[in-house]
């Protein structure tokens, strides 16, 4: 069994370093495209070249006669998926996640129409541009603006309202503009990966990057109608996700039936352009609010409106209006989203879904307003304070918002900030100050933790959790060591295996409220479990190798489970960010360098202080490339790509990013779990692209309100 | 990619006894080259590595030596190690600083100087193989003439093509009045180096003037007085490792407070790097005031041509040509 710590743990000021550093700077760390099981073949797809139709014909005779292939499979010879196939005397659903080689149709440009397999990827790579498939092609959408008009709601969360509709027009002051979020695409820097093998008919071990190793158990287990534990699902080490691995895609099921066919494991691994279009994306969303103050900045309505894009054949929905719901208090709120189906693969969650989307065009408006009001942008944000939650009246779990504001001024120096836009100049450009906040809920799931403590004073814990970046082992081993009194050295963290305990999905910024409870619990249970071991006399801080080598055993082992808290029926659990930013803006150019960046998190008790900052400082880059370059374009007359490679999609290189100060308020919240911690991940994103589009405004007074904002858009 | 022999000559000869066979193509960083195979741009049958010649004329193809009347470049010399060059950097300072805008540094250890001149255009329709492009396959259209068009080009363009010349490193050369050393079998020729690249016109799958035969072996730099005032600003989407929305290499002699000499050149705007003679000129016997700069600028601009998505450049190429010749001039 693989090991995911490593013993040298150099310990800073900071905070404890990450335990698995060292195996991810040397090389050691192996990600899921790494394994080399024998007999191991090699997988490509090829893409659909149109964007809607159905195929008529596909030619594989010059990709089977290539050298190396050992099977090309298309949806004509493709062995079925069982969980593909409506039920007997149902008829299929109508909408669902894309089934790869069923049938003729497609759906998207780039979908899979092909899978060759080789003995070298070079060969499958050639092999698979000799696939040659003739189309029946139809007329497609894949422009979100010029398709509004066919929105239609998702089941559910259509709209809201608290109020008065539309309150905001009685305003006196007031402001409503429109929003473009663009399609922006996760592209972590590991490719996504699969290598898979069938170990008989009917057992399966897939490696895989996955944000969840037991989710991708479940559904492989319900898509090829096996039993659970017949399917080994590793996710040992996760190069970055962001969201792109907390489903399972197509390639994972072509490698699969690819596995099927050629009876020896395949690996499949997605090209850059493949990213674009196989795992989802950020979707292009359009929005537009109206809100509205008193003369003193008390605002009286927030109407928001927001579409956004999905696929045609299933319906992904996000929250984006959830902010204006409840981040300030605000007696009439209405929202209303609506989702508009392209020829264009399903999106899927990304770093601060919805809320990040939400906060920029909200977190936008209430600046815009803050000057009409001629009212410091901070201070509108204090007089609205919301003490409860506004939607539901619940009180929050903790709220330290206000002491976060003051932080984050203090340290960029907001005092220096000129309300009139435009008036500060410095060696030949433009400064400016703007702020953006945001909120995540506070999510925590059951989790279950297998410890043993061992005789030579080692203790080992298992989880199924997957680590795709924030440090979940160094947290998890930090918890530990604080509750057993023993060296973080001593103790080691084993994760991303579906055969260990019962872990959720890393998604949602839950995993060290989750995984951390279940962690802290067998803490518990172990102590008791000595205590009554040592019988009288025993201390609270016992000696547990003692008290093993007095006993004659050689461990000592707990499985302790912890549900998801009931702290939701009685309170609402967020946790809130804040981004100050500096920014200086070459009026001429258009050219905006951000010079100076604050982020303040309210995510509870910090646990591992050193990842939590890499962590806010990830997602503050995240949130810069979102404010200031990310864009995948679509050429709408093809629907395909324009940009799909990491020459022409930028995303924040070393030059593009300054100091970036991450601080916190660490108070720790009462109810959410017993170590007082929340989630930080998608906090330390969402807000950001307004707080850099504020701070172009109060530098340049130039508004952006469709990001990204390019040197065109600036200088314009 | 398609499978392809490999070949690695010894001497020039050699080299240029193959190259202007069909299906044969000519390697040296690989930089530019290996992409375009992988995405089926180009797919050869044959790779002739050129890193491997002995010496030409006595030298290596990748010196840096100096003439009688300048400086010579061989045309291996790798991107990275011009930019960090001693003589480059006290003659031809704006040479270096745009050969140092230019991709990345691990790129740079590898591109060399013929492969710069000889790089492809960054287009996304002559990328994508399954788009129409007259500069992929001629007579296939132009996708980006009405497509996608940001990247592209305001001067100079076609209705076969609107593709831009990515490269940093030329726009200084242009600007520097540099000359192209070329071999071919009949022996060496010399050409300009602002006529080595050309406009698409009829025929937008050629980007240059230098014959399938023939090799580029170097580029000489003619000694100047521009070392003092001279600048590359290169504006982009961000600030390392992206092509230029538009670049601008600004060279001049003042004398007295009056400009005796001006060079200037833009990138990521044209199908070759675009020099601004008439702005030269009017520049000539002038002060170096943000107001001249400003009227060289409007001049410069003349005849370029919008197309919708890149009509931004209408105005982001005079504001970064008066930019840039402030920058020159020592007035930021
Ligand atoms: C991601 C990315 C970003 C980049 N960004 C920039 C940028 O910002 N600015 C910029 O200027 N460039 C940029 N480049 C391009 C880079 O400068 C070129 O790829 C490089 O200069 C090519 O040099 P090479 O030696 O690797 O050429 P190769 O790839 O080896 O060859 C390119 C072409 O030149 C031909 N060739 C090479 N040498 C000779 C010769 N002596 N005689 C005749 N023909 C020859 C080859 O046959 C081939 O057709 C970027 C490249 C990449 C991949």
């Amino acid at each position: 069994m693989k090991t995911a710590i490593n013993k040298t743990m150099p310990s800073s000021a900071e905070g404890m370093s990450r335990v698995d550093g060292r195996l991810k700077v040397t090389g050691a760390a192996k990600y899921s495209a790494e394994y080399t099981p024998k007999g191991l073949t090699y997988g490509v797809l090829a893409g659909s070249t149109i964007t809607k139709g159905n195929i008529i014909a596909i030619d594989t005779k010059a990709a089977e006669r290539a050298p190396g292939v050992l099977a090309v499979i298309t949806h004509l010879n493709a062995p079925k998926v069982p969980g593909d196939q409506p039920e007997k005397g149902k008829a299929a659903d109508a909408k669902g996640a894309l089934k790869v080689f069923y049938d003729d149709k497609i759906y998207y440009n780039g979908q899979p129409v092909a899978i060759v397999v080789a003995d070298t990827f070079e060969r499958a790579l050639f092999a698979a541009s000799l696939v040659k498939a003739q189309y029946k092609t139809e007329k497609h959408i894949t422009s979100l603006p010029d398709n509004r008009d066919k929105g239609f709601p998702p089941r559910g969360e259509g709209t809201y309202k608290r109020g008065t509709e539309d309150a905001w027009k009685l305003a006196p002051f007031k402001v409503e503009q429109e929003y473009i979020v663009p399609t922006v695409t996760h592209n972590p820097m590991e490719l996504h990966a699969i290598i898979a093998n069938w170990d008989t008919d009917n057992k399966l071990t897939v490696w895989d990057k996955t944000q969840g190793v037991k989710d991708t158990q479940g559904d492989l287990a319900h898509l090829f109608k096996l039993p659970k534990e017949n399917v080994q699902v590793h996710s040992q080490f996760v190069g970055g996700a962001f969201g792109s691995a907390l489903r399972t895609w197509p390639h994972e099921v072509a490698a699969i039936l690819a596995a099927k066919v050629v009876k020896r494991p395949v690996k499949v691994v997605l090209s850059r352009a493949d990213m674009f279009t196989s795992v989802g994306y950020r979707p292009f969303t359009w929005q537009k609010i109206g809100i509205g103050a008193t003369a003193d900045g008390k605002l009286t309505g927030i109407t928001h409106e927001a579409a956004g894009q999905t696929s045609s054949y299933e319906n992904f929905t996000e929250g984006p209006t959830g902010v204006s719901q409840s981040l300030y208090a605000c007696p009439n709120v209405n929202t209303k989203y609506h989702l508009v189906a392209l020829d264009i693969a399903t999106p899927t969650w990304m770093r601060g879904p919805g809320e990040a989307t939400g906060a920029f065009a909200l977190e936008s408006a209430l600046d815009e307003l803050s000057y009409q009001l001629k009212l410091d942008p901070v201070e509108l944000r204090l007089r609205n304070y919301a003490q409860t939650d506004p939607g539901s009246g619940k009180p929050f779990s903790s709220k330290f918002l206000n002491e976060a504001y003051q932080l984050g001024s203090d340290h960029i120096g907001w005092k220096d900030r000129k309300q009139e836009p435009g008036t500060v100049k410095q060696n030949g450009w433009y400064v400016g100050y703007g702020m953006g906040g945001g909120m995540f809920g506070a999510y925590r799931a059951g989790a279950t933790i297998r410890a043993k403590f061992n005789a030579d004073g080692t203790l080992l814990l298992q989880s199924a959790v997957s680590d795709i970046g924030p440090g979940t082992g160094t947290a998890m081993v930090l918890i530990a060591a604080e509750q057993l009194g023993i060296p973080a050295e001593k103790i080691r963290f084993e994760l991303g295996d579906s055969s260990l305990p019962n872990a959720p999905t890393q998604g949602g910024s839950a995993t060290t409220a989750s995984v951390g409870s279940a962690v802290y619990k067998a803490c518990a249970d172990l102590k008791e479990k000595f205590q009554k071991l040592a019988g009288n006399g025993a201390t609270n801080n016992p000696d547990y190798t003692k008290i093993l080598k007095d006993s004659g055993l050689p461990s000592l082992e707990v499985v302790s489970e912890t549900d998801g808290g009931n702290g939701m029926q009685k309170y609402a659990m967020n946790s809130w960010s804040v981004h100050f930013v500096k920014v200086l803006v070459n009026a001429a150019t258009g050219v905006v360098k951000i010079d100076k960046v604050a982020c303040v998190s309210d995510c509870g008790k910090v646990i591992s202080p050193k990842t939590a900052r890499s962590q806010v400082i990830g997602g503050a880059i995240g949130g810069l490339g979102m404010a200031l370059m990310e864009e995948s374009i679509i050429d709408h007359r093809y629907g395909r790509y324009i940009n799909n490679n990491f020459a022409d999609y930028h995303v924040p290189v070393n030059a593009d990013i300054p100091q970036i100060d991450a601080l916190f308020v660490n108070k720790p919240d009462p109810i959410i779990n017993p170590m007082g911690a929340k989630g930080m991940a998608e906090i330390a994103l969402i807000g950001m692209a307004a707080a850099v589009a504020n701070a172009v405004y109060n530098a340049s007074g130039k508004r952006v309100r469709d990001l990204p904002i390019t040197p065109d858009k600036v200088m314009a | 990619m398609k499978q392809f022999q490999y070949v690695r000559p010894a001497t020039l000869k050699a080299a240029l006894d193959v190259i202007g066979k069909p299906g044969v193509k000519v390697i040296a960083g690989g930089t530019n080259l290996i992409d375009l195979m992988k995405r089926g741009v180009t797919a050869p049958d044959k790779l002739v590595d050129i890193n491997h010649l002995g010496l030409v004329d006595h030298q290596s193809l990748k010196d840096i030596t100096e003439t009688k009347t300048g400086l010579y470049l061989g045309s291996l010399a790798l991107n990275s190690v011009v930019s960090e060059n001693n003589m480059v950097a006290k003659r031809h300072p704006l040479l270096a600083m745009a050969l140092k805008a230019g991709a990345s540094p691990q790129l740079r250890n590898m591109a060399t100087v013929g492969g710069n001149m000889m790089q492809r255009t960054r287009c996304g329709y002559f990328y994508d193989t399954t788009m129409p492009c007259n500069k992929r396959v001629p007579g296939t259209g132009c996708g980006a003439m009405e497509g996608i068009n940001r990247m592209h080009a305001i001067f100079g363009a076609s209705q076969q093509c609107i593709a831009v010349h990515p490269s940093d490193m030329c726009v200084a050369l242009a600007a520097l009045d540099a000359t192209v050393h070329i071999a071919g079998k009949k022996g060496e020729r010399k050409l300009p180096f602002t006529q080595f690249h050309r406009l698409p016109g009829e025929h937008p799958d050629l980007d240059n003037n230098l014959a399938k035969d023939e090799l580029i072996v170097g580029i000489e730099i003619p000694d100047n007085n521009f070392a003092q005032n001279s600048y590359y600003l290169k504006i982009r989407d961000r600030q390392s490792y992206a092509f230029a929305l538009v670049s601008v290499a600004a060279a001049l002699e003042i004398e007295n407070g009056i400009i005796k000499n001006a060079r200037l050149a833009m990138g990521g705007v044209a199908h070759k790097p675009w020099r601004l003679f008439d702005a030269e000129k009017a520049l000539t016997g002038k002060q170096p005031t943000e107001e001249n700069f400003a009227q060289a600028a409007t001049l410069a601009m003349q005849g370029a041509i919008g197309h919708g998505g890149n009509s931004f450049k209408l105005k982001l190429a005079p504001a970064t040509i008066t930019e840039a010749l402030k920058h020159a001039a020592g007035l930021v």
